[in-house]
């Protein structure tokens, strides 16, 4: 029962949050339009002019793309797989009845507040020093050669990292999607007999779609822009530069803003399209 | 929800959901044990678990070397600062979409929640550019102002859902009884919204303690929160187990605490009300 005048000063209501928002999306966007456009190295003569697509072409024909585009793979898809089938099993097993449930919750989603520095720090130190860490006096205990995790397994490495810091939020929102699950249907299939594995795939899995979606969509936002983990580990070296820490070296390590730029254009683009997929879903959801 | 099952199903659940939580969270509590050990202790081998002396020289090096205090209370501004400035900002916006929804609500939604997608290193340059001519860079005030921004798009939508769960009618009520708009939401609105607001508050704190694109990139010394004080004990100091412990454990310690009262809030809040 909106009135015009209530309308109005809804209006007034939103305009701090709409022009704020607004700001920060085009003016450093437009910036980096602009700059990726220019040859402009802040050290080396500064605005050098325009060059058209200059940075566009050489940043993709650039020896380290291809390898940047394959780690940004690898670590996307590596997390994504791991997190989400395990979220799935972590999800259902806290579901069953048991004791201390509530415990085991907190234990479950603590890694998910730790911030990204220390988890990195700590995994590479404490447990992936290939003298004193936790994982080579296991690799000893068994009588193996210890493995220097982050420089011979980088990638595995990170991929761990990433992924004990994310299942907690994969866990987190498939637990409540389950539980959101009509549980007299799965009572009903357990009276007819149905076994755990098809009753896992026409009841349970249908139900998680929507949420495993959504898993896939949010994580896939964050790990495209992963940093903190690279910049302490292993700094880009050993094959770990991302798209995300390759534009970052361009831009602030090397000051080549212009062809830094066009990479930031590039990540735009590549969130973009993610986002579109989940904005769709979201969408969906609001006019329920 | 009667799902009876057997003690022996229940007992081979709870082992099973314990054994996989005690690995899971094994990490962190290596980190607080070998806070407490000292240096030598944490990398004997084989490792050794509580069969030591404890001791809380580790935390007494850390504070001394470090002005471990001077990070903290970056932290807290920084993350409190963009918090409570969001949540100014965003109450009167999330309000006004939830209670006077227009054929442009779900746009204005969705276009904020874009705002969130902005890849964070597309638009760093640009960023740093205008740090360093307004002489923000290295500045508490910038860092607020840059994390309020990339969490107001979720601060605006945790309120919005929570504020759509406040039945219309109460207010429609109140309104009939002739109450101002200022009345309608500090006697109505306000108490019956604070719960909600409580959650964002905490959620959004967390996100913005445990920042580390822009609190790493912007920071050098004097507004260097936590984040970036952990990342300098990447090398050398990183080697010193215990210290480095100690200063992990300082740092993860208050969020983790607040972590776990914000477990629910987390879905809501981070699935932009997709999934509750």
């Amino acid at each position: 029962m909106a009135t015009q005048h209530s309308r109005s000063v809804a209006r007034l209501m939103m305009a701090p949050a709409v022009v704020l928002l607004l700001g920060w999306m085009l003016v450093p966007l437009t910036m980096t339009l602009y700059f990726s456009f220019k040859k402009y190295l802040p050290l080396r003569g500064g605005d050098l002019g325009w060059v058209g697509f200059d940075n566009y072409v050489r940043f993709v024909s650039s020896s380290s793309f291809w390898p940047a585009v394959q780690a940004t793979l690898v670590i996307v898809g590596g997390v994504l797989v791991i997190t989400v089938i395990l979220g799935i099993l972590l999800a259902m097993l806290l579901d069953q009845p048991m004791w201390g449930q509530g415990v085991v919750r907190i234990l479950v989603i603590a890694p998910f507040f730790v911030m990204p520095t220390v988890s990195a720090l700590v995994w590479k130190n404490m447990f992936m020093d290939p003298v004193n860490g936790l994982l080579a006096h296991l690799w000893r205990f068994f009588g193996a050669e210890p493995i220097s995790w982050l420089s011979e397994a980088s990638m595995t490495s990170i991929v761990m990292i990433v992924s004990w810091q994310w299942l907690p939020f994969a866990t987190l929102i498939l637990l409540t999607a389950i539980q959101s699950l009509d549980s007299e249907q799965l009572e009903a299939a357990e009276m007819d007999g149905a076994p755990v594995l098809k009753r896992f795939y026409h009841i349970i899995l249908p139900h998680l779609g929507r949420a495993i979606t959504i898993v896939i969509l949010i994580q896939t936002i964050f790990l495209l822009s992963i940093f903190a983990e690279i910049f302490v580990t292993t700094g880009g070296a050993f094959g770990t530069r991302t798209l995300t820490y390759m534009i970052f070296q361009r831009v602030l390590e090397s000051q080549n803003v212009g062809l830094g730029s066009a990479g930031g254009v590039y990540a735009i683009i590549l969130a973009n399209i993610v986002a579109i997929f989940l904005m769709r879903i979201v969408g969906k959801n609001l006019d329920a | 929800m009667a799902r009876t099952v057997t003690t022996q199903r229940k007992t081979l659940n709870t082992a099973l959901a314990w054994a996989v939580g005690l690995l899971i969270f094994f990490p962190i509590f290596w980190t607080i044990l070998t806070s407490f050990k000292t240096e030598a202790q944490a990398i004997a081998s084989p490792p050794i678990f509580l069969n030591f002396e404890w001791t809380l020289e580790n935390y007494a090096i850390v504070q001394e070397r470090s002005d471990y205090m001077r990070f903290l209370w970056n932290s807290v501004i920084i993350a409190g600062g963009s918090t409570v400035l969001g949540v100014i900002v965003a109450i009167p916006a999330a309000w006004a979409m939830a209670f006077v929804p227009s054929k442009r609500t779900k746009d204005i939604l969705l276009w904020m929640l874009s705002t969130k997608m902005l890849p964070a290193v597309g638009v760093l340059y640009p960023i740093y550019l205008l740090f360093i001519q307004l002489g923000l860079l290295d500045s508490r005030g910038g860092l607020v102002v840059v994390l309020m921004l990339i969490n107001l798009p979720i601060i605006v939508w945790m309120l919005y859902t929570y504020f759509r769960e406040i039945p219309g009618e109460i207010l429609e009520a109140a309104r009939m009884d002739g109450a101002t708009l200022k009345e309608e939401i500090l006697y109505i609105l306000t108490p019956m919204a604070i719960p909600g607001i409580a959650s964002t508050v905490l959620l959004n704190f967390i996100l913005a303690w445990n920042e580390a694109f822009w609190t790493l990139n912007l920071t050098a010394v004097d507004a260097a929160p936590l984040t970036a004080f952990i990342a300098s004990y990447s090398s050398p100091e990183g080697l010193f187990f215990a210290k480095l412990s100690a200063a992990s454990t300082m740092a993860i310690a208050p969020i983790l605490i607040l972590g776990w009262f914000s477990q629910k809030q987390l879905v809501r809040g981070l699935t932009f009300g997709a999934v509750k």
